[in-house]
């Protein structure tokens, strides 16, 4: 007996429509796939989709706090989407998000003599600096060594977030409360308030022109057209003549500086002190941003916005059916897989063998 | 004599080429008999069929009067044939013992029985002086020693019959001489070998019995004593020399590459061009011919920028560009068709305009300070597309969705578009249509009218003795000599010991000026 043989066979071009249905499919069977984890735990589904979404966008409020959340989601989403173009496999957005918190609260408790926009123009580029200068470390060891990049960013992380312990636990430690957190920074360096009543802040403007800026480096100038054939295929790339690795360098640098800037908003916008818990995973949720939105920036938008009302709406989803707020990572993780294998199905398809 | 095996009437086809027609292929107990050919010819598939690799599209198969189905190398070597591939498939983390042993069932069950199985392996080595250390690791072996590795695990299987696909390219002199006396000993017990190889003088020293291949037909079939190397050639090559295609005459031109005295290791760490020097003057076509695998790929990567040499020099128009970066490579006029067209000339995921302009882009008015103009870059390349003759729906389709044809257009149009001063052309026509071949082969030699120097590395001989002027033949990395086809014939004869490593005519580069 002869058991039939299943081959993945490369499809030639995939239709338009397939490759913006992809991501909206892939949403559909998450929440499906999410909807049984409910119902094992004895809840309606659809009672909880509506609270999850009520809670991020049904009031004035929700829907700010969904804006809050947005931002550091669509400057982790930016940069690890601008790294993946060319192939620089930056794990490492949460360690550099915190590499910029660092620096921005480092400044920001100096309390210099700076008027109000310098000061904010200061903690902005030292924040970008320090998650580039975090990144380079890695981007430049897989540039010049072919060191796996998966693994240093990922490490990177690691020690970022130690050493942020440390100086909470250490140096850094609020004389005041005894607990491990900064001072809180100089009121020069608090980003400004965008919407009265609310913690949304100058940040969001900062994320938004990132999204595009990435745009406009990926599709319009001469760096993005290099680093999108550095992506695509290093050898020929090299072969015909561009310098894959300045490519690569130079990736790494935007990459870790943008995610350094949601580190920086973080701090300058939301908790205007350092705490140890100053991100809950967003340099992660930036990896499955990029992917859901195809390294697109548009995509990038929309998955980012997603994400947040997911992060929003889980709070308000678990206080009023007392649903474990750990559902909404359960959604994200799910959302990943499910887009994997979507992009899987995207770029081949499965057929039998005779 | 016995016959052990009987390959009747193969057939194989891939897609549009035919590989092996009407094949008839026996092998004789006791025998070592020479699979003679150059490269295509089919001798790698006709063994990859008889070795269950391959299944053949008509035909049949028999093991000693048998017909057979051999639908796997499983089912090969429960016929006893064995077959040693130029890649090997060890593995590098385990010991030699472990290797060989490695698929086959232990008569302990579920334990391995290393001593019996040590002592079998050692008794093989020792009869048939294949020197091998049981434990060591393959990762610490030589080539040599790690081909060796793969004939103890053949004989391991008590194989009849042996197949060596090209087993000398990888040898030091020594270890072909080593590798030869095993294939006398295993003559000497009843086993018989099958040598594949484009080498006449080894093919000469080691056969009984040579059969050889062109184009996938069997041109002949001789008794070692009955035949000659000059005749073996004739046979391999085979064809009436034409003459070269365009009736201009050539204005010869000032030499503007040079290249001078270049050695250079393989990906493997092996010295693959030794010594080699040459002139390309402007307005010629010099053909580089020989089997692949002697040194052309290495000589086109230097040129190229993405291979640094040993030792020796390239000059452009007297200017050293040995360790330029293929980008001012690209820039001072060099043109490259790479030999690899999928892999290093062209970014398949990418659309094609973005691919014709990706050696140009950075160039006014293609770009202005950091920013791409693409309006400019899609004028340029519809222009070209039309220009070239790509057959396309639109520019803006990724490239992959081309023929090979049309793959290598687009190459021909961002390279000829930049009025190269010097074009590297590597196997341009390979796995072309007849009519995309006629196309390439038009451009190379209107480029070459405009005063172009163009250096044509080719596998195809019909080819090179079209379009070049001056043909020269490497053969293990040295230069065998270069014909000059304004001060003689080329003897077709001499071109085959050429390339298969029989004849060097040292003086023609060696003292002529150029």
């Amino acid at each position: 007996m002869k058991l039939p043989k299943f081959k993945l066979e490369r499809r030639s071009t995939p239709p338009l429509w397939f490759q913006v249905l992809t991501p909206v499919i892939a949403v559909a069977i998450s929440l499906v796939i999410s909807a049984i984890f409910l119902l094992l735990i004895h809840k309606n589904p659809f009672t909880a989709f509506y609270y999850m979404f009520y809670g991020a966008i049904g009031t004035k409020f929700a829907f700010k706090e969904m804006l809050v959340k947005a931002t550091p989601l669509l400057l982790t989403g930016v940069a690890v989407a601008i790294a993946f173009v060319a192939k620089y496999w930056n794990i490492g957005a949460e360690g550099q998000l915190y590499a910029g918190a660092l620096a921005a609260t480092w400044v920001g408790i100096m309390n210099l003599p700076l008027p109000r926009a310098i000061y904010i123009l200061l903690v902005i580029a030292v924040g970008f600096g320090a998650g580039a200068i975090w990144s380079l470390i890695p981007g430049y060891l897989k540039a010049k060594f072919k060191v796996d990049d998966v693994v240093t960013t990922l490490l990177m992380n690691y020690i970022m977030i130690y050493i942020v312990s440390a100086l909470l636990n250490g140096p850094w430690r609020n004389p005041k409360t005894m607990y491990p957190e900064s001072i809180t920074i100089s009121q020069n360096a608090f980003f400004p308030k965008l919407l009265p009543h609310s913690r949304v802040h100058m940040g969001l403007i900062v994320a938004i022109l990132a999204v595009l800026f990435m745009y406009f480096l990926v599709r319009r100038t001469k760096l993005g057209f290099e680093i999108r054939a550095t992506g695509t295929n290093p050898r020929a790339a090299n072969f015909l003549g561009i310098n894959t690795i300045r490519a690569i360098i130079l990736v790494s640098i935007i990459s870790g500086g943008v995610a350094g800037l949601a580190g920086v908003g973080e701090v300058c916008g939301v908790h205007y002190h350092l705490i140890q818990e100053i991100s809950p995973g967003y340099g992660y949720s930036g990896i499955v941003i990029a992917m859901l939105g195809r390294l697109n920036a548009f995509g990038v938008f929309l998955a980012a916005i997603y994400f947040a009302i997911i992060i929003t709406g889980a709070q308000m989803m678990s206080r009023s059916m007392n649903i474990p707020p750990y559902i909404a990572d359960v959604i994200q993780g799910v959302t990943l897989i499910v887009m994997l294998a979507m992009l899987l199905l995207f770029e081949y398809r499965i057929r039998r063998e005779k | 004599m016995e016959k052990i095996i009987e390959m009747k009437n193969i057939r194989k086809t891939f897609l549009h080429t035919i590989a092996n027609d009407n094949v008839n292929f026996t092998v004789y107990k006791g025998e070592v008999v020479s699979l003679l050919g150059e490269n295509g010819a089919g001798k790698t598939t006709l063994m990859k069929i008889l070795y269950g690799m391959y299944s053949k599209d008509s035909g049949d198969i028999y093991v000693k009067g048998r017909k057979v189905e051999i639908n796997s190398p499983k089912d090969a070597i429960a016929l006893g044939i064995g077959m040693v591939h130029q890649h090997f498939t060890l593995v590098k983390s385990l010991t030699v013992l472990e290797n060989v042993i490695l698929g086959l069932p232990s008569p302990k069950g579920f334990q391995l029985d290393l001593i019996s199985s040590r002592k079998k392996l050692l008794d093989i080595s020792k009869s048939y002086g294949l020197n091998v250390d049981a434990d060591a690791k393959i990762w610490q072996l030589s080539v040599g020693e790690r081909q060796r590795v793969e004939i103890v695990k053949a004989l391991y299987r008590n194989i009849d019959v042996l197949i060596l696909d090209e087993p000398t390219a990888v040898l030091t002199p020594q270890e072909v001489d080593d590798l030869f006396k095993t294939l006398n000993l295993m003559k000497k017990e009843e086993k018989s070998v099958v040598f594949i190889s484009h080498k006449l003088d080894e093919v000469m020293k080691i056969s009984d019995r040579i059969v050889i291949l062109r184009n996938g037909i069997v041109t002949g079939e001789r008794k070692k004593e009955e035949t000659n190397k000059k005749e073996l050639a004739r046979l391999m090559v085979g064809r009436e020399v034409i003459e070269v295609l365009h009736k201009e005459k050539v204005k010869v031109g000032e030499p503007i590459l040079n290249v001078e005295n270049l050695s250079a290791l393989n990906d493997k760490g092996v010295l693959a061009l030794k010594g080699v020097s040459f002139k390309l003057r402007k307005g010629e076509v010099l053909g580089v011919a020989g089997v692949a695998g002697n040194g052309q790929r290495e000589l086109e990567d230097i040129i190229c920028g993405v291979r640094k040499p040993k030792d020796g020099k390239v000059y452009f128009n007297g200017e050293d560009i040995t360790n330029k970066t293929p980008k001012e490579i690209i820039n001072m006029g060099i043109g490259r068709i790479p030999e690899d067209r999928m892999e290093d000339g062209l970014i398949l995921d990418m659309p094609i305009f973005e691919n014709i302009v990706i050696e140009f882009y950075d160039k006014e008015p293609f770009s202005k300070g950091i920013l791409i103009n693409y309006p400019e870059i899609e004028k340029t390349a519809r222009r070209l597309v039309k220009e070239f003759n790509i057959k396309t729906s639109s520019v803006y389709a990724a490239t992959k969705t081309l023929s090979g044809g049309n793959l290598q257009k687009v190459i021909l149009a961002r390279v000829l578009s930049q009025n190269p001063k010097v074009l590297i052309a590597s196997q341009p026509t390979r796995g072309l249509d007849v009519g995309a071949m006629e196309y390439i082969h038009e451009k190379i030699l209107d480029t070459k009218n405009k005063g172009t120097g163009v250096l044509l590395i080719s596998e195809d001989l019909n080819e090179i003795l079209n379009l070049s002027d001056r043909i020269m033949v490497m053969y293990e990395g040295e230069i065998m000599g270069i014909i000059d086809r304004q001060k003689e014939k080329v003897n077709i004869e001499e071109l085959g010991l050429m390339m298969a490593g029989s004849l060097k005519r040292r003086r023609d580069y060696e003292t002529s000026e150029i």
